[in-house]
């Protein structure tokens, strides 16, 4: 058995039944493919003794969970009420001319994936971005430069 | 009545992510206390606190907790709701990253009552940080022995608003996609693997330390009467000093936004608040007289939901708010029952028609003829969600709305504050949906 699957069992031991783990073994097959291929989800569902088809719905259903390939660093604006409120639009407008892609998108040397995503629960400190699943709390269109510039290095 | 400080007390001066300092601060001797208690006495005491959950309903946790099956043979479960993804929210995750420890002992009393030796502490995958605070708290007091034969897991999710829906949640936990279940059976009876489960939002049982403390009738003397303590109200939007605020439940909602939080920045004016997170009824300026809890909130025709208040000022375009409120719906409808799945879609399609000017007056009542077919006919409360902002924007600035058809376009002429604002939902490629009908 690969040290994969022997990962995602002890995982799996922690329930009462180990379906329970399916979400924290896509998240790991994730981390160590960048996203879902097919050959991840039949990694996870021989772990688990589950169908990659399964797998696949289930990954599906979740916006963590990326089906199709994505850039090394991923950034996600909020633009919910709060953070629009306050300007997230100028925000995002920053990172499309800084990085020379729309929300959505990959930037063509495959280094950044951009998009915006629903309220990340830091609306108070507006307006709120997720660089690869940290927060960056308070930013302006003047701190996207400066962003961009740290994942491009 | 102001600041009362239960769920955060001791954290402005003390690191209390720490266990010596949270033990320096009398922290963990509810659980003595409560495990000194029978599960019936300890049941009895939560009761006579009337303490209401903090994730939107407000049902009474010592009620819930007294409807356990614990005449089952099977395990019983405590599962906490961390989920947090109601737009305007954010005071569960300052719970989970100053307090810890008080979410855990609450976990350790709250178990005994019920008889439970697991406790899941569902987490939404985007809040990392927290996620990595709670559980290195979660290793600390389980190392020092304070767990007992109880353990905690904290689950992470993995993005999806409907998640926070208890019992989306069990099947996100149990490792399905997370779509609410039909009830009956309701989760005191039948939840998490089919067994005895009883969920309460975090802030909700990292208040129950609090009652061990106080005792449940001193707790009970402070709030109100039917709603008892403090809750920490999350104030964003348009307002000069955003953040948390642990308030005594019945402050008067005009003294956060203008004495506390500083009123409305830039020499603006107020023109909505949202008091509970984006799913409540909006209030309009001359409606902010009224006490922050349960049932005065429910009195003027909204609810107190998630403590989560958005300011707007007079720069939004109501119409563009109730649009961006609407794609947020459709996304995170999980699919499952007509009304919300089409009915969210056909009120995005109504709204974009209106703000671009593309409407007739019949369409207002078309999207209000909607709303009143999805109200009460799905499955979850998502789709009321979506619902009652909605409608509460076209009853109380209907003329907006009007103004829109009229004019043939945006009455703000691209100077609303949301103008252009881009949603997730417009990055997907759907499906041909199915068309309005005309
Ligand atoms: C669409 C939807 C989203 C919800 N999101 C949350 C949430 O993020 N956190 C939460 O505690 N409750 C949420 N709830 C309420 C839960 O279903 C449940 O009532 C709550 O967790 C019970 O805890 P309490 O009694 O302590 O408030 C949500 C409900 C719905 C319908
Ligand atoms: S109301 Fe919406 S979110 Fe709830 S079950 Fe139905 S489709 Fe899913
Ligand atoms: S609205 Fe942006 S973080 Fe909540």
């Amino acid at each position: 058995m690969s040290a994969f699957a022997d990962e995602v069992r002890a995982i799996a031991e922690r329930y009462p039944d180990p379906r329970s783990a399916t979400l924290p073994a896509l998240r790991l097959a994730q981390e160590r493919h960048g996203w879902l291929p097919p050959e991840a989800l039949r990694e996870v569902a021989n772990a688990l003794d589950l169908t990659p088809a399964y797998c696949k719905a289930v990954a599906s259903f979740y916006d963590m969970y990326h089906l199709a390939p994505v850039g090394k660093h991923l950034v996600e604006v909020c633009t919910n009420l709060s953070c629009a409120l306050v300007g997230a639009q100028r925000v995002v407008e920053a990172f499309e001319s800084e990085l020379g892609v729309a929300p959505g998108e990959t930037t063509t040397d495959g280094e950044v994936t951009f998009r915006t995503v629903e309220c990340l629960g830091g609306c108070g400190y507006a307006t709120v971005v997720a660089v690869d699943h940290r927060y960056r709390q308070d930013v302006t269109p003047a701190d996207v430069a400066g962003i961009v510039e740290e994942l491009r290095g | 009545m102001a600041e009362l400080q239960v769920l955060l007390a001791g954290t402005d001066d003390h690191d209390l992510t720490k266990l010596d300092e949270y033990l320096a601060v009398g922290g963990y001797a509810g659980v003595g206390k409560a495990r000194a208690m029978t599960p019936e006495e300890l049941i009895d005491e939560l009761q006579r606190a009337t303490l209401r959950g903090r994730g939107g309903a407000g049902f009474p946790m010592g009620r819930k907790a007294s409807l356990i099956d614990r005449s089952s043979p099977k395990p019983k479960y405590l599962v906490v709701n961390a989920d947090e993804s109601e737009p305007g929210a954010f005071k569960d995750r300052e719970v989970m990253a100053r307090v810890p420890h008080r979410l855990i002992e609450g976990c350790l009393i709250s178990a005994h009552a019920i008889e439970a030796h697991e406790v899941f502490i569902f987490i939404r995958g985007e809040y990392l940080s927290e996620y990595e605070i709670l559980q290195a708290a979660v290793d600390e007091a389980r190392a020092a022995g304070l767990f007992g034969d109880v353990d905690i897991l904290v689950h992470r999710g993995a993005g999806a608003y409907i998640c926070g829906e208890e019992t989306a949640l069990l099947d996100a936990l149990e490792g399905r996609r997370g779509q609410p279940r039909p009830r009956p059976p309701f989760p005191p009876v039948q939840g998490l693997y089919d067994a005895p489960t009883q969920i309460n939002n975090v802030s909700t049982i990292a208040t129950v330390p609090a009652i061990m403390e106080m005792g449940a009738e001193a707790f009970a003397k402070t709030g109100t009467e039917s709603s008892p303590g403090s809750a920490i109200f999350s104030i964003s939007g348009n307002i000069a000093r955003p953040g948390n605020y642990e308030l005594e439940l019945g402050t008067p909602m005009r003294e956060l936004i203008y004495d506390l939080a500083g009123g409305v920045p830039d020499g603006r004016e107020l023109k909505a608040v949202i008091p509970g997170g984006s799913s409540v009824p909006a209030l309009a300026p001359d409606e902010i007289d009224v006490p922050l809890d349960y049932d005065s909130l429910q009195k003027i025709g909204t609810f107190f939901g998630a403590a989560s208040l958005i300011v707007v000022d007079d720069r939004c375009c109501i119409v563009q708010l109730a649009l961006r409120s609407a794609k947020f719906y459709q996304h995170e409808s999980c699919g499952k029952c007509t009304p919300c799945r089409e009915g969210t879609r056909w009120m995005v399609q109504i709204l974009e028609r209106i703000e671009a000017g593309d409407a007739e007056l019949s369409h207002i009542e078309l999207l209000e003829s909607i709303g009143s077919r999805i109200l009460g006919r799905s499955l979850c409360a998502l789709g009321d969600f979506a619902v009652y902002p909605t409608h509460s924007y076209i009853t109380k600035w209907r003329n907006e709305f009007v103004a829109h058809i009229e004019q043939g376009g945006c009455p703000y002429g691209g100077a609303s504050s949301l103008e252009g604002i881009v949603a997730p939902l417009d990055q997907h490629t759907h499906s041909p949906m199915a068309e309005v009908p005309a």
